[in-house]
């Protein structure tokens, strides 16, 4: 085709507005039937699985934690054996954290950042279909070992020496480890596709000072996961070689040692706190804009923010391992770097004051949500300095003063602003408004809940309770905080019963939301909802940092993208200036067979060393399908 | 809501090379990571270095002559990898079809000079920790090896059909980008594996 002919095949001018969606809906939609399902590469489609995915996974954690609350509720309970409680509470863990914290925030990341930053999908379409299969297999393999009674059973952290073969036998330990690879590929490969999505497929005039406050966010913490992760994958690929081929890493009879893996779980561990606490930072900005009806106070402060608390979150991993012998510099060194991270999330909480403040604020549903944050987050920060001293740490160090630090940081940080976000954007993604009335019950139930099973662990803590014990005598007087706590657990469990029951109703018989249903600022309500497969007619050019606050009369927009076949329109990494017109991948199946050949691997390589050869080279052939581009239509241009 | 045209992008190209193009940023997205999991190898190796009185423990450090050999053949690389850049920028298809054989048969060579490194460690993965962190480092690079020479038989077997069109050459520009990261993530293990033992 020469250039001339194919410039004119690709004009979109002389279509009207209709014949345009028509025929942008035919190019990007999701092929029909159950395989079109299985092929599809839409952000959207991929979005609303890991988000689904990932909050049934809460449940299920979710479900675990009322188990282990009932076990605890009064003194010398048989409710659960003690292995069974093990296995309870490293499920829990696990769930929570691998499973749903870290997946539900790079979820609503694949869902929102096209649509926010202005373009059609993500960066690399198919390697986002692949980690969520390798997610949902990883998750479900953990499950399903769990359902087997092979679930591990050594804690979230599987410290070593109780996580090598000499003391844990069984595979336990094994299929934990294991579960730690796929979700690792699986966030991994996010990052890497929001890092390039935010970088270069900015719509036209979105320079770094005017990217929405949430894409920030998650583009700090998409570096985080790559710099953190790999720290995991190292300890994990050496714990499962000790346990598999005699490898020594942790053997300290051989020269290895057991603080090793602590140093490697815990550079990645800490950070991980920041990889699910910042995109709670990034969806409170969001909200609070909205519902104050006024942009963010301090907009380079809160990025400032968000980066410095990216780069200290690495230097803290030591606070976890205060108590095992470090020379008493280092535990200086990193008191002093744990209490300095106080001072950036504690500029952006005075940047959310002063906006609430400055603001005409309208409290729904979504912005109770991020009042509740403040105030626990903020008990949980008070907390944290506490356990950030060392002699403070010594004294609660593993009693529930920090089960109840971390879950005030945790949930505070992260659930209350996700509870927030789902309330927020749930129109959005669905095209139904969720029911205020059931929200506001939501929200009191969820903050009186969490606040009547969790405080009371402070004074458990204080008075000597310790963490991970199955049951304790009536002579301790625990049992009346515990019984409290236990009572606040359910009630904080009824709180996401309350959540799915509105989910479900709303989609049934909710109210039609519209395109900006909350009169937001931000270019994902510029579309319809649900958007369309396109996301965008015509890729919006922007002008300001609330384009839809200050151009609602008429947005502006470019033309000349192709009708003829998937393009994303890239641009500079500053400025964004256009730059290229850029294929974008169709759908696909391999991304799916690629994801069921490597758990083939992965897990035949528990039961044997040869899983490593025979399961090889399915994976190759799947990943030559995959990037072999045969059928693809901008090849036979 | 009501829109207006601002500009027509109609004119620009369809693909484009290095940090203008999608997948440069996506393979220094994955060179951003997998240099952080070396990194982490090799702080894990120096801890049990700086843990242990005698290094390494109970075997004589590797022979050199394997990690030598390719150090020399991985920085000699650099020029028809080069020259297979240059040529991509030209859309040059000959050339860049033998660069890209040139280059495979490289990194097969480099393969088998690997498979003797392992054989001359003298140690091995299950001895002691030295052994351990010695194979875990040595596999990684391994596994990285491997994958780059995967994608760049591929893309030479692809060079050779009729989907070697323009754009492909933007696609052989990052196969090029990304070797040059495979040889630089080798020089500091060379160093760690063959000398910190010698120290």
């Amino acid at each position: 085709m020469s250039i001339a002919a194919e410039q004119h095949a690709l004009r979109d001018d002389g279509l009207n507005g209709l014949q345009l969606s028509t025929r942008l809906e035919s190019i990007w939609r999701t092929p029909s039937g159950f395989l079109g399902a299985l092929m599809s590469v839409d952000h959207k489609v991929v979005g609303r699985r890991y988000i689904v995915t990932s909050f049934a996974f809460l449940l299920l954690g979710g479900l675990l934690a009322v188990l282990m609350r009932v076990q605890l509720a009064r003194p010398e309970n048989t409710f659960l054996s003690a292995d069974k409680y093990n296995q309870i509470f490293t499920m829990h863990g696990s769930t929570m954290m691998f499973l749903f914290a870290v997946p539900v925030m790079e979820a609503f990341a694949v869902y929102l950042v096209p649509l926010m930053v202005g373009t059609r999908n993500l960066a690399f379409p198919r390697l986002n279909a692949f980690s969520y299969w390798m997610f949902l297999f990883g998750g479900c393999f953990l499950w399903i070992s769990f359902a087997l009674n092979v679930g591990p059973d050594v804690g979230w952290f599987a410290y070593v020496p109780l996580s090598s073969l000499q003391y844990t036998p069984t595979k336990r330990p094994d299929v934990w480890a294991q579960m730690i690879t796929f979700t690792e590929v699986a966030a991994l490969a996010v990052a890497v596709e929001i890092v390039v999505t935010v970088f270069k497929q900015r719509a036209p005039g979105m320079t770094l000072d005017r990217i929405p406050l949430f894409v920030w966010a998650m583009l700090v913490t998409a570096f985080l996961v790559m710099f953190a992760m790999p720290s995991i994958m190292v300890a994990s690929t050496s714990l499962i070689l000790d346990r598999l081929v005699n490898t020594r890493f942790y053997d300290s009879s051989s020269g290895g040692h057991s603080l090793l893996w602590q140093h490697l779980f815990w550079f990645f561990g800490h950070p991980e706190v920041y990889i699910i606490f910042i995109p709670g930072t990034g969806m409170v900005s969001a909200i609070l804009a909205t519902f104050a009806r006024r942009p963010v106070v301090g907009y380079p402060v809160v990025i400032l923010s968000l980066i410095a608390t990216g780069f200290l979150s690495f230097g803290l991993w030591v606070h976890h391992m205060f108590v095992t012998g470090l020379p008493q510099l280092g535990a200086g060194l990193f008191t002093a770097s744990s209490m300095l991270i106080a001072v950036p999330s504690g500029l952006q909480i005075f940047c959310w004051l002063a906006t609430l403040w400055d603001g005409r604020p309208v409290y729904r549903t979504p912005l109770l949500f991020v009042v509740g944050f403040i105030v626990i987050f903020v008990m949980g920060g008070l907390s944290g300095v506490m356990v950030a001293s060392v002699p403070i740490d010594t004294q609660v160090h593993d009693t529930y003063f920090v089960v109840a630090h971390f879950h005030y940081v945790l949930i505070g940080g992260a659930v209350f602003p996700l509870i927030g976000a789902v309330y927020y954007w749930f129109p959005k993604i669905t095209g139904r408004m969720l029911s205020e009335k059931l929200g506001r019950w939501n929200f009191w139930l969820a903050f009186v809940g969490f606040n009547v099973a969790f405080f009371p662990m402070h004074i458990l803590g204080l008075i000597g309770m310790p963490r991970r014990v199955y049951t304790y005598t009536a002579d301790m007087d625990w049992a009346h905080l515990n019984l409290l706590s236990s009572g606040g657990a359910v009630i904080f469990a009824l709180s996401f019963a309350l959540l799915l029951v509105n989910a479900i109703r709303s989609l049934r018989s909710g109210a039609l939301a519209g395109d900006n249903p909350w009169d937001a600022s931000t270019l994902e309500w510029a579309t319809s909802s649900p958007p369309p497969p396109q996301n965008f007619d015509r890729i919006p050019v922007v002008k300001h940092r609330d384009p839809l606050w200050l151009d609602s009369a008429s947005l502006p927009v470019v033309a000349g993208l192709s009708v003829e076949r998937r393009e994303v329109l890239l641009t500079s990494l500053a400025e964004a200036e256009p730059q290229i017109r850029e294929g974008s991948p169709e759908p696909s199946i391999w991304p799916l067979l690629t994801a069921i050949a490597t758990t083939v691997f992965f897990i035949g390589s528990i039961f044997t060393p040869w899983a490593v050869l025979w399961g090889t080279p399915p994976m190759a052939v799947t990943l030559i399908g995959w990037f072999w581009p045969a059928g693809s239509k901008e090849d036979e241009e | 809501m009501r829109q207006t045209i601002v500009r027509d992008v109609s004119e620009l190209p369809t693909y484009g090379y290095g940090p203008r193009s999608g997948p440069w940023w996506g393979a220094m997205g994955f060179m951003a990571l997998e240099g952080m999991g070396f990194a982490i190898a090799i702080g894990a190796y120096l801890y049990l270095y700086a843990v242990n009185p005698n290094w390494p423990i109970g075997a004589t450090p590797p022979d050199l002559w394997p990690g030598t050999a390719e150090t020399i053949i991985y920085l000699l690389s650099i020029i028809p990898n080069e020259m297979t850049n240059r040529a991509a920028h030209r859309q040059d298809l000959a050339k860049v079809r033998t660069g890209l054989i040139v280059m495979s048969l490289i990194g097969i060579g480099l393969l088998v000079l690997r498979g003797f490194e392992f054989a001359h460690l003298n140690t091995r993965w299950d001895n002691t920790a030295y052994g351990s962190i010695v194979w875990l480092i040595l596999g990684l690079h391994t596994t990285h090896l491997v994958t780059d020479l995967g994608d760049t038989v591929v893309l030479t077997v692809l060079m050779f059909t009729r989907h070697a069109k323009p754009r492909r050459f933007s696609d052989v520009t990052d196969n090029v980008f990304y070797w040059n990261f495979v040889v630089l993530a080798w020089l500091p293990l060379y160093v760690l594996l063959d000398w910190v033992p010698r120290l």
